[in-house]
């Protein structure tokens, strides 16, 4: 048995029993999970190391054979995916310990954390459509429950609009699975996948997957289903908005991933046409919708809409080299983004507002932190050579070379109006000097100062990877591509969840 | 390793920057200045080499599978550029640390202005395209970021992000055109490419990449209509405008266009739209120079004019024209850098840069004084200047050019004179007359402000004297890059009396006498305000005003705030998506396989249809809840019918279950309020229904459907022999598919505690 499979899952699980049972003591659920998410870590990474030597690798879960039990699966995609997770739960905790206050913490906080974090491993690992559809589950009630806790008025207000979209995300999908298997007699996604390959009439599960295509578009935060997320990611504590940012929607983007290279390869020409076009226009309506914010964290989430177009992008154009440059743009995304969101809070800590027109003066006082701020955010733009410009370049070259001009034309303006919105944030948080008013400067930001390591620790960390894969982009581009190899041609992946058998 | 060395060297030294400023304090200038002149020294070493046609050549692979390598080679064109690049850059250091002494920022200044200079040395030594690339939008960064350098102003700050959505946006289709040349001529190496022309020009793609080069060369080097960033451009500290929007970076696009010269020119294509941006470039720069009163847009607007020059020259595309392209932008760089720090130090030392404010500075100022006049007439093409060479070289390419040279050489005489006053204006002006009053008492400039403009005025002197200095071992390797032939220059003051001649003497005399009338042509130019609707600049604003205000519209349209809406249109988009895949594939709708229902079950289905009927129109909630139940044990009696007792219980539980907690829950809550009008009312019964009766018919069809026998078979066999457990339902849950149950109790802990934290927690 494998167990590297299985600790992604139970490594947060025990870490959330463990912090529920120490409910009274916030010393000892800090120190739970700042050692739970290393263990994470630690797991994730050594996963990823033996998959990369060892290829994919599977355990059946309850010894049950495939396809009849549960099947837990890693192939590179979702062993990357699992390494990003931990990554970013590993620095948002570290982030939590100065930020999340103290009634938070001690109404649940450490343990929703690491079941939100358990959820997403799980839905990267499984290999089973309702056991993905159970993970689902976990991570938006722990998410949910993370949004609201605390319950402020807007925090309501987003939560409510989150929750009920993301049901009918949820209904969608299960009604999805349940058709698919009346259809196809099986959960199993290998075995799905090799019975759809086999089956000469398999373009009948066509309308299923617009289902499911729906159901993880809404996820995805994919145009024309992503109200909930500029509705919701501006109200929760920055920490639990920062994790968000970073895994939630990627989750969907993962989901579409693996069943549209997997098992919904029938009738390619419409449904990766449909989602290429649907990636367009996540890109230019996100971008949109960011250039007419003016509050870092609304800003940044249209952002995370637009950028999910590119990872889209790569889907729909479906080659080798498309789907590494989709991959390749998760891996920096998670991070850039992710470590966007924190450099905000930051800034609102500093400042005690993210309002740009409230807010000004950072560059002159804080030039550690417009270096910092500046290193993800051109990132974001795809300014080379940083990491989001060997993305973005991927996915031009990838278009480009089967002649999607329209996607490429697309991709590319996207990318300069996102140069405009980084700078936007630039011109006027750090450049512009602070505009007279009210004293905005925030009366703890003294105290947090002398916590600011703290809090510009997981920033450093997370901005240093981001120089390294636009530094060295070589090994992980070539992370990526094999991960795209083995997502294009499925054999290993049937092999490694059923066995020989035919 | 030492091509590699001269660009990694400065972006080190970038980095340290800040911290090495802290030690060296008012000396840092001077001591960053070694590092250019060590690049520059270096570099000459090699004029012998590169002369013989030996280019220097260094590689390192960075992302072989994207077929980025840091390939660089030095030959003739790059080894011009960057003489002039790391020669300036030494000066404009030194410049620098007189013109920003004791300014906070000063370390941050050094830092970016040395990562321009390594990248800009990588822009002309890089064999690579995609690496040129890469150094080619750092320079439109640190450009953005020293055009930004007085932040707190909100011009500096419009015109930084200006200049970077321009040049950036020109850097995109350049980066199109790159992968777009790549496909067609098999690799990104430039010296690769120069072999494999015929083919590139043949292909069907030419035009594409072609146009994505020009526009990516016109956007950097501000060929009309995006000449107007550079103007603007001019918010940034003077030691900026004099190095990177003078004589360097702006020269960037030109660098571009004569390096792919071998590679993309040569066609019509190229000949007319080159030729044609140019031309227009020049004329327009000129005439917007003549009106200008402040020193630094008076020079921003004669760079414009002479990019603009350059261009056409590169258009023109014969032998001749590249010699004068060459030379002249050894003149420019000159004259311009020398002219603008002069103007800087001007203004450091006066507080203005109002021409109409300055006179009578030669006393106070000789030594900038002099520079001045020097730049100055090199500027008008007065021998033995420098720029007496280049402007006769040029007049000549103009004569000789293929396609309609009687306009071309028109419209570079009334381009010149008007250069000519230009010169006069600035290099000449202040100094003469009456003194006036300052804002500042003037001094002579310090040391370190005078060195940068005397030299290089110097230097437009004795290269003018002594042109053989550069001809053959700098200006002809340069042009054979561009022409891919072998040439021998010949450089020398004197042509005897021509007609090229005659031209040079006209243009002098009439730019002076247009110096005189200069107040006219003002306010003629104030009068003509009501055509501004015709600049680019507007144009830009409008666009960027347009766009914002399209995103509101859409943003308030899509991200509207409204749940109902949201939910409208996922439902919506859902069925035209499913309707759309179910109606198309035909072959399932035949409904052969479905028996005729027996009576108990049309009665069934009847009672649950009346149920959710009550539950939608029932006034009370414990009606509504309890309709629900009699549809949930409607269902259970469903699988009873259909062979599954195990099944059937869970459910009959399960419903029980909820129907209780319901009724609990619904005591405590207000009675129903009818919020919505009946129109939308309507609406959303008709979207509901559509979405069931699309649900329906994707179940009709998958019960129609058996693709492949279902596996449930296996857990009805083995439930008791494997797992020792007769309802096969619990089987399933805590066996054979545990782990989904795990997850769902965790959900359930965690929505107990969520109940817990809403009811409990509450922040302000």
């Amino acid at each position: 048995m494998n167990l590297l499979l299985i600790f992604p899952i139970t490594i947060p699980l025990l870490t959330a029993i463990l912090s529920a049972l120490a409910w009274r003591s916030l010393k000892v659920q800090r120190a739970l999970g700042v050692l739970g998410s290393a263990g994470l870590l630690a797991a994730a990474l050594a996963l990823l190391m033996n998959v990369w030597r060892g290829g994919i690798q599977s355990v059946q879960m309850g010894s049950w054979p495939a396809p009849f039990g549960i099947t837990l699966v890693a192939d590179l995609f979702g062993a990357i995916m699992v390494a990003l997770a931990a990554l970013t739960g590993f620095a948002v905790l570290l982030y939590s310990l100065g930020s999340i206050d103290e009634r938070r913490q001690s109404f649940g906080y450490f343990p929703l954390f690491q079941v939100l974090l358990m959820g997403v491993c799980g839905a990267f690992l499984t290999g089973d459509l309702f056991n993905l559809y159970v993970w689902f589950e976990v991570l938006l009630i722990a998410s949910f429950v993370l949004m609201a806790l605390g319950g402020e008025r807007g925090q309501m207000e987003g939560a409510v609009k989150y929750v009920t979209l993301n049901l009918v995300s949820s209904a969608l999908f299960l009604a999805g699975i349940g058709i698919l298997y009346g259809k196809t007699g099986t959960l199993n996604m290998a075995d799905l996948a090799q019975k759809l390959r086999l089956e000469p009439q398999s373009d009948l599960v066509n309308s299923t997957s617009m289902l499911f295509l729906i159901a993880f578009g809404i996820k995805a935060g994919a145009f024309p289903f992503f109200f909930w997320l500029p509705a919701s990611y501006h109200t929760p504590p920055v920490a639990v908005s920062a994790v968000f940012a970073g895994l939630l929607t990627k989750v969907g983007v993962y989901a579409l991933i693996r069943c549209f290279t997997l098992f919904f390869v029938q009738d390619v020409q419409f449904t990766h046409t449909l989602i290429l076009a649907l990636a367009g226009l996540t890109m230019v309506t996100g971008v949109l919708g960011a250039a007419a914010q003016n509050e870092i964290r609304r800003i940044l989430s249209f952002h995370i809409i637009s950028q999910i177009g590119y990872m889209l992008m790569g889907l729909g154009l479906m080659t080798p080299l498309a789907l590494a440059g989709s991959v390749f743009y998760l891996i920096h995304h998670i991070i850039v983004k992710t470590n966007l969101f924190l450099i905000g809070g930051v800034v609102q800590t500093l400042k005690g507002s993210d309002d740009l027109k409230k807010i000004g003066g950072l560059y002159k006082a804080h030039p550690l932190l417009a270096l910092l701020f500046a290193i993800p955010a051109f990132s974001l733009a795809g300014i080379p050579p940083l990491s989001g410009f060997f993305a973005k370049l991927t996915l031009i070259i990838a278009g480009l070379k089967i002649d999607s001009y329209l996607i490429v034309l697309t991709a590319l303006a996207v990318g300069i109006l996102t140069l405009f919105s980084m700078t936007k944030i630039w011109n006027e948080a750090f450049w512009k000097a602070q505009p007279a008013g009210p004293a905005l400067d925030n009366p703890a930001a003294a105290t947090v100062t002398g916590g600011a390591f703290r809090l510009l620790l997981p920033v450093i960390l997370l901005a240093a990877i981001t120089v390294l894969i636009g530094a060295a982009s070589e090994p992980f581009f070539a992370l990526a591509t094999r991960a795209a190899e083995q997502l294009i041609h499925p054999e290993e992946y049937i092999r490694a969840v059923l066995g020989g058998k035919p | 390793m030492g091509l590699a060395a001269t660009i990694f060297s400065g972006f080190l030294l970038a980095i340290l920057a800040p911290f090495l400023h802290r030690l060296l304090r008012g000396k840092t200038g001077w001591v960053f200045a070694l590092l250019p002149l060590a690049i520059a020294i270096y570099l000459a070493g090699f004029h012998r080499e590169v002369r013989a046609g030996e280019a220097l050549r260094a590689a390192y692979e960075w992302v072989p599978t994207l077929g980025i390598r840091l390939s660089f080679y030095l030959d003739g064109l790059s080894l011009l550029f960057a003489l002039l690049i790391s020669g300036i850059g030494a000066l404009v250091l030194i410049y620098a640390g007189g013109y920003l002494h004791g300014h906070a920022q000063l370390g941050r200044f050094y830092s970016y202005i040395l990562m321009f200079m390594a990248s800009m040395l990588g822009v002309v030594l890089a064999d690579n395209l995609l690496a040129l690339f890469i150094f080619w939008e750092l320079t439109s960064l640190s450009s953005y970021l020293l055009i930004g350098f007085n932040h707190e102003k909100e011009d500096s700050r419009s015109a930084a992000l200006q200049a970077l959505l321009i040049t950036g946006g020109g850097g995109l289709a350049l980066l199109a055109g790159i992968i777009l040349l790549g496909s067609v001529g098999g690799s990104y190496e430039i010296s690769a490419l120069a072999n494999a022309d015929g083919v590139i020009r043949e292909h069907p793609l030419y035009l594409p990449a072609l146009l994505l080069f020009l526009l990516g060369a016109f956007t950097k080097s501000a060929q009309a209509p995006f000449h107007f960033w550079l103007p603007g451009a001019m918010a940034a500290p003077t030691p900026v405008s004099a190095y990177l929007h003078s004589a360097t970076m702006v020269k960037a696009g030109v660098y571009l266009l004569a390096r792919m010269n071998p590679i993309l020119g040569g066609s019509a294509e190229w000949h007319y739209l080159v030729t044609l941006a140019g031309a227009a470039t020049m004329l327009i720069g000129a005439l917007l120079a003549l009106p200008q009163t402040d020193l630094k847009r008076l020079l921003a607007y004669s760079t414009v004019s002479a990019l603009g020059i350059l261009v056409l020259l590169l258009g023109i595309g014969t032998a001749e024209a590249a010699k004068a392209a060459m030379v002249f932008l050894v003149v420019h760089s000159l004259y311009k850098g020398s002219l603008f720090m002069m103007a800087g130090a001007v203004d450091h030392e006066t507080g203005t840069r109002d021409v109409q404010s300055l006179g009578g500075l030669v006393k106070i100022m000789p030594v900038t004084a002099l520079a001045a006049g020097l730049a100055a007439l090199s500027m008008t093409g007065f021998p033995p200047l420098l720029g007496f060479i280049g402007k006769e070289l040029i007049y000549e390419a103009k004569l000789q050019a293929p396609t309609a040279a009687p306009l071309i050489l028109g419209i570079g005489v009334i381009a010149n004179i008007i250069n000519v006053t230009v010169a006069a204006i600035v290099g000449i002006r202040p100094f003469v007359g009456d003194k006036r009053a300052t804002p500042r008492k003037p001094h002579e400039a310090p040391l370190s402000l005078w060195l940068g403009p005397l030299t290089m005025a110097a230097a437009g002197l004795l290269l003018g004297l002594f042109p053989g200095l550069i001809a053959n071992s700098l200006v002809s390797p340069a042009i054979q890059a561009i022409r891919a032939e072998e040439i021998v220059l010949k450089l020398k003051l004197w042509h005897g009396l021509n007609f090229v001649l005659l031209l040079s003497v006209f243009t002098v005399l009439a730019g002076i006498a247009l110096f005189f009338a200069r107040n006219f042509f003002r306010r003629l130019a104030g009068r003509a305000q009501g055509l501004s609707f015709l600049t680019p600049s507007v144009w830009y604003q409008k666009g960027l005003d347009g766009l914002m205000g399209f995103a509101r519209a859409q943003t308030r349209l899509l991200q509207n705030g409204y749940l109902r809406y949201y939910l409208l249109t996922i439902f919506l988009a859902t069925m035209l998506l499913v309707f759309f895949k179910l109606v198309l594939p035909p072959g399932w709708q035949s409904l052969e396989k479905f028996a005729v229902a027996r009576y108990y079950e049309i009665g069934l289905g009847v009672a649950m249809l009346l149920a959710a009927l009550v539950a939608l129109f029932s006034r009370s909630r414990l009606t509504a809840a309890i309709a629900l139940g009699v549809i949930g044990y409607g269902v259970a009696v469903i699988f009873v019918f259909y062979g599954a007792p195990d099944l059937a219980i869970t459910q009959i539980l399960i419903e029980t279950l909820s129907v209780i907690l319901f009724v609990l829950v619904v005591y405590h809550l207000p009675a129903f309020n009818r919020l919505s009008g009946s129109r939308s009312r309507l609406r959303d019964a008709l979207v509901a229904l559509l979405f069931g009766g699309m649900m329906s018919a994707l179940v009709l069809k998958a019960t129609n459907l058996q693709l492949h026998p279902t596996i449930s078979g296996y857990f009805a066999e083995n439930s008791l022999s494997l797992a020792h457990g007769r309802n096969v339902v619990n089987v399933i849950l805590v066996d054979f598919r545990a782990l989904d149950t795990l997850g769902e109790i965790t959900v359930l802990a965690v929505a107990a505690v969520g109940v817990f934290a809403l009811l409990k927690l509450k922040l302000k």
